[in-house]
C-alpha cells in the first residue's frame, strides 16, 4: 500500500491555499454565483483580470516562460478553494491547456504561448465528441494537409470557455496518429462556435464545427509526444477536478449543516434527529477522506508512476463524496430542496457535470484495477 | 526525520526482525477484544514483556515511572517497525492506551510509581469498566454505587463488556458517587480500583462467536481503598471524556505499539485468486474488482488521514475531525472487509473456524464476527456519529 503515494505539502502549496482561500471567499460569495449564471461568458470579467495580474495562470509553467515554476501542486489549492465558492472563471482550462503545450507542444508554441498565459490570457481544449468516450484517442476529427497547411474537419464538444479562449488545442487525426492542432481562436468563424446547455450552470461549454478552419503547417505539436501529452491532460483535468468536488464538497456540508442547525420541526432543530444527522455525518467523513487523497496526489503529482494511482483514487472519491452530500443535501432541505432557490442543486449538477469529464468513478475504479490487480 | 530516530528505526527493525515470533500453531488474537485462552493470553503477555524489556513499548513514557524517557517519534519508528513485520497486538491495551496516559495526564505521583511500570510490562492487567447491563450507549446513567466508608469506598452493581474481566488485576471505573446530584452526569466518580478483592467476581461471557472473550464483573460490598479516585468526587464523567478520548485516539499519549492489526486490502487479493466462480477466479469478475478497488481507497484514506492529522496547514478546515473520526472509520472497514473476505470463499463461506476444509482455518469468519467488538465497543458507530456531528460539525445535539 505504501507506495500509493504519501500526503504531504510544499510552503509554496500553503500560501496558494492561504490566498485563494482568502481571494475567492471574497470575490464568490454565493449571490455573484447565482447572478453569473445569468452572465454569457458566466465569469466576472474584472476578477478574471486579477487572476490574471496574481499570476495564478502561470503557476505551473516554468519559468523560462514567464511562469511561477511550481506545478500542479501549487494549483490544486487554487482549484480546490475556487470549487468551494463555486466561482467560475477559465482559470482551469487555461491551466490544462497550458499543461498540454507543456507536455507536447514544440518549442517555438511554448516559447510563443506560454508567457501569454501566463500574463493573463486564456486557452482551452477541444478532445471530447459526439461518441461519449473518454478514452482520448477514440475520435473521428482530422487534419488533411493542403498546401499552406491543415485543413480541420469534424465536430468538438465540451469545448470549455470557448468563448473566452485565445487559443484551442484540438485532438485530430492525421491518417492514423491523433495529434494536437492548435487553433488561434480568430481562425474559428463564430457560425462554428454553439453554446451547448450543461447541466452546471455555472459553466461554459461549447461545441466546435472545425470543417472551415485551416491552420499553418507549425500550429501542430509535436506528434511523437501526443500519446504522452494525451494521458498527462487526463491526469491532470482528474486531478483538478477532484480539487473542484472536494472545494465544493466542503461547502455543500457547510451549507445542508446550517439549515440542520436552524430549522425547526417537531418542536426541535432538524439536526438533533439521527436520521438526518448520521448521513450528514457521513458525508463529512468521506469530504475528509477525498481532501486526503486530494493532496496526497497533488503532492506526488510530479512524480513519476505514483501519480496516477492516487489521482484516480482522490477522483472517484471526490465525486462520490460531492454526490452523495450534495444527494442528501437536497432532501434534507425538504421541499425548499425541490426548489431552484436551494444551493443544493447546485453542488449535485456539479458533481454530475464533473463525473461525466475525463472519468466517472467507476472508469477510474477500473482503471485502478487493472493497474492494481493482477491475476 | 533526523538522524538520530532513522538510527533508532533501523535497530527497531533490526530487532523485530530476529525476534517476531511468527505464526503459531493455535490462533493469534488480531485484537486485544479476543484473547479467549490462557494460551493465547501467556503467549501474548511474554510478547509484551519481551519488546518493553527491549525497549520498544513506552519508549516516550517517562523514565522515572518505568518508560524509556525518548520522544514520541521514538515510539512511533517501533511501532511502524512492529507494523512492518507483522507482529502480534500489545494485548494490555486497556492500560497501554487508556488508564496509561491518563494516569500519566492526571494521576498522583503515587499513581504513577504504583501503575506505570506493570503497565508496560504486562505485569498488570487492565480492565474497563464503564458499561451496565442496562446502560451501555448511554455511559452517563451508569447505576453502580460507591459508597465512602473511612479510606475506603464500598461498591454494590454490576459492569459488563469487561474486556480481560478474568486476567486484570486492576480496573478503570466508573461509578456512582452522588444518586441527588443536580444531573446524572454531576454524581459520577472515576475509580483506578483493584480487582482482586473480596466482593468483586467476574463471570465469563460467551461471544457471537461462540469463544470467551470478556466477563460480567459483579460488585458485592466490595471495598476499595479511596486513593484510587482520579480527580475529585463527582468528576468522574470528565475523566471517564478524557479515557474515551484515547480510546478513539483522538487524543495522544499511549504507550504505543497496535491493539487491532490492520488489514492490507492486498490480503484478501489471494481468497480472490484462489476461488472459483464459473471455472475462473473471482478475481476476474468486475464488480468483486471494484469492491477490492474500493477497500484499497478506503486504506489508503485511512492511511493519509493520519498523515495529515499531523500536517497542521491541511487540516484547518477541522482541526479535531480526523482524530474524532478515526475510530468510526477504522472499526467499520474492518467489519466490512472482513466480511467481504467471506464472499470471496464460494461455497467455503459456509464452514467456520475447526471445520478442516475451512479456507485459512475459519480465521475470516471469525475476525468478521469479532469485528462487531470495536463497532459497539468503547461508544458504538452510531454514537461516534453523533460525536462527530456534534463536536465536528456543531449539529444540534440530539440527547
Amino acid at each position: 500500500m505504501s507506495d500509493f503515494g504519501k500526503i504531504g505539502f510544499t510552503e509554496e502549496q500553503i500560501d496558494m491555499l492561504t490566498a485563494a482561500d482568502r481571494f475567492c471567499r471574497e470575490k464568490s460569495p454565493m449571490e455573484k454565483v447565482r447572478s453569473l449564471i445569468e452572465d454569457e461568458q458566466g465569469y466576472a470579467a474584472d476578477v478574471w483580470k486579477e487572476i490574471g495580474a496574481l499570476g495564478w495562470l502561470g503557476i505551473a509553467i516554468p519559468e523560462e516562460y514567464g511562469g511561477v515554476g511550481l506545478s500542479l501542486t501549487e494549483v490544486v489549492p487554487v482549484a480546490e478553494q475556487m470549487g468551494r465558492r463555486m466561482m467560475h472563471s477559465p482559470f482551469v482550462a487555461t491551466t490544462l491547456a497550458a499543461q498540454a503545450i507543456l507536455a507536447g507542444g514544440t518549442e517555438t508554441q511554448k516559447s510563443e504561448i506560454l508567457p501569454q498565459i501566463a500574463n493573463g490570457a486564456a486557452a482551452t481544449l477541444a478532445l471530447s465528441e459526439q461518441n461519449g468516450d473518454w478514452e482520448l484517442a477514440n475520435i473521428l476529427a482530422a487534419a488533411t494537409p493542403d498546401d499552406k497547411g491543415y485543413h480541420l474537419s469534424g465536430t468538438k464538444t465540451f469545448v470549455a470557455d470557448l468563448g473566452s479562449a485565445d487559443w484551442v488545442i484540438a485532438s485530430v487525426k492525421i491518417k492514423d496518429d491523433v495529434a494536437h492542432a492548435i487553433i488561434p481562436k480568430s481562425s474559428i468563424p463564430d457560425s462554428a462556435i454553439r453554446r451547448e446547455v450543461i447541466i452546471d450552470e455555472t459553466k461554459r461549454c461549447y461545441e466546435l464545427n472545425l470543417d472551415r478552419v485551416l491552420i499553418g503547417e507549425n500550429d501542430i505539436m509535436e506528434v511523437d509526444k501526443t500519446d504522452a501529452a494525451l494521458h498527462h491532460i487526463h491526469l491532470a483535468a482528474n486531478l483538478l477536478s477532484a480539487a473542484e468536488l472536494t472545494g465544493a464538497a466542503q461547502s455543500c456540508i457547510d451549507y445542508t449543516v446550517e439549515y440542520l442547525g436552524t430549522r425547526k420541526q417537531f418542536g426541535k432543530l432538524i439536526g438533533a434527529f439521527q436520521a438526518l444527522k448520521h448521513p450528514t455525518v457521513d458525508a463529512f467523513v468521506d469530504y475528509q477522506k477525498a481532501r486526503s487523497l486530494l493532496y496526497t496526489a497533488a503532492f506526488n503529482f510530479a512524480r513519476q508512476g505514483e501519480g496516477e494511482i492516487a489521482v484516480r483514487m482522490a477522483k472517484a472519491k471526490a465525486e462520490e463524496t460531492l454526490s452523495f452530500a450534495a444527494d442528501r443535501s437536497i432532501q434534507f432541505h425538504g421541499g425548499f430542496g425541490f426548489t431552484y432557490d436551494c444551493d443544493a442543486q447546485l453542488y449535485r449538477r456539479r458533481a454530475i457535470f464533473l463525473a461525466s469529464q475525463h472519468g466517472d468513478a467507476r472508469y477510474h475504479k477500473q482503471k485502478l484495477a487493472d493497474l492494481l490487480l493482477k491475476a | 526525520m533526523s538522524a538520530e530516530i532513522a538510527e533508532y528505526e533501523k535497530d527497531a527493525n533490526a530487532w523485530f526482525a530476529e525476534n517476531a515470533p511468527g505464526p503459531q500453531d493455535f490462533m493469534l488474537p488480531l485484537t486485544f477484544m479476543e484473547v479467549g485462552t490462557d494460551q493465547q493470553f501467556d503467549f501474548l503477555r511474554d510478547w509484551q514483556r519481551k519488546v518493553y524489556e527491549a525497549g520498544y513499548l513506552g519508549a516516550a513514557w517517562p523514565k522515572d515511572y518505568g518508560g524509556g524517557g525518548l520522544s514520541q517519534a521514538h515510539q512511533d519508528a517501533a511501532t511502524k517497525a512492529m507494523k512492518a513485520h507483522h507482529t502480534p497486538i500489545m494485548f494490555n491495551t486497556i492500560g497501554l492506551g487508556w488508564a496509561g496516559p491518563l494516569i500519566l495526564d492526571m494521576g498522583t505521583e503515587a499513581h504513577k510509581r504504583k501503575y506505570i511500570k506493570g503497565i508496560l510490562s504486562g505485569e498488570d492487567v487492565w480492565c474497563q469498566g464503564f458499561s451496565e447491563p442496562e446502560n451501555g450507549s448511554d455511559l452517563g446513567n451508569a447505576q453502580l454505587r460507591a459508597v465512602r466508608d473511612g479510606d475506603e469506598y464500598v461498591l454494590n452493581g454490576s459492569k459488563i463488556w469487561t474486556t480481560h474481566g478474568h486476567y486484570a488485576k486492576y480496573m478503570i471505573l466508573l461509578a456512582r458517587t452522588d444518586f441527588d446530584a443536580p444531573n446524572k452526569y454531576a454524581g459520577l466518580s472515576f475509580f483506578l480500583s483493584p480487582m482482586r478483592v473480596p466482593g468483586i467476581e467476574t463471570h465469563k461471557i460467551r461471544k457471537l462467536t461462540g469463544e470467551h472473550g470478556f466477563t460480567q464483573t459483579f460488585f458485592t460490598d466490595a471495598r476499595i481503598p479511596a486513593e484510587g479516585l482520579m480527580g475529585a468526587e463527582g468528576a468522574g464523567w470528565q475523566v471517564a471524556m478524557q479515557t474515551l478520548m484515547y480510546e478513539r485516539n483522538a487524543k495522544g499519549g499511549q504507550a504505543g505499539g497496535y491493539s487491532i492489526t490492520e488489514i492490507d486490502p492486498l490480503e484478501i487479493l489471494d481468497l480472490a485468486r484462489k476461488a472459483e466462480r464459473g471455472g475462473k477466479p473471482v478475481l476476474e469478475d468486475p464488480v468483486i474488482r471494484e469492491r477490492l478497488v474500493d477497500f484499497m481507497i478506503e486504506a489508503q484514506a485511512m492511511r493519509q488521514n493520519a498523515g495529515r492529522a499531523k500536517l497542521p496547514p491541511l487540516n484547518q478546515d477541522c482541526p479535531q475531525a480526523l482524530p474524532l473520526m478515526s475510530k468510526l472509520v477504522m472499526t467499520e472497514y474492518l467489519r466490512e472487509i472482513n466480511q467481504f473476505a467471506l464472499s470471496l470463499q464460494g461455497t467455503k463461506g459456509g464452514y467456520y473456524v475447526g471445520e478442516p476444509n475451512a479456507v485459512d482455518d475459519g480465521y475470516w469468519h471469525r475476525h468478521y464476527l469479532n469485528a462487531f467488538s470495536a463497532t459497539i465497543g468503547g461508544g458504538t458507530s452510531q454514537i461516534q456519529r453523533n460525536i462527530i456531528g456534534e463536536h465536528a460539525l456543531g449539529l444540534p445535539k440530539t440527547r
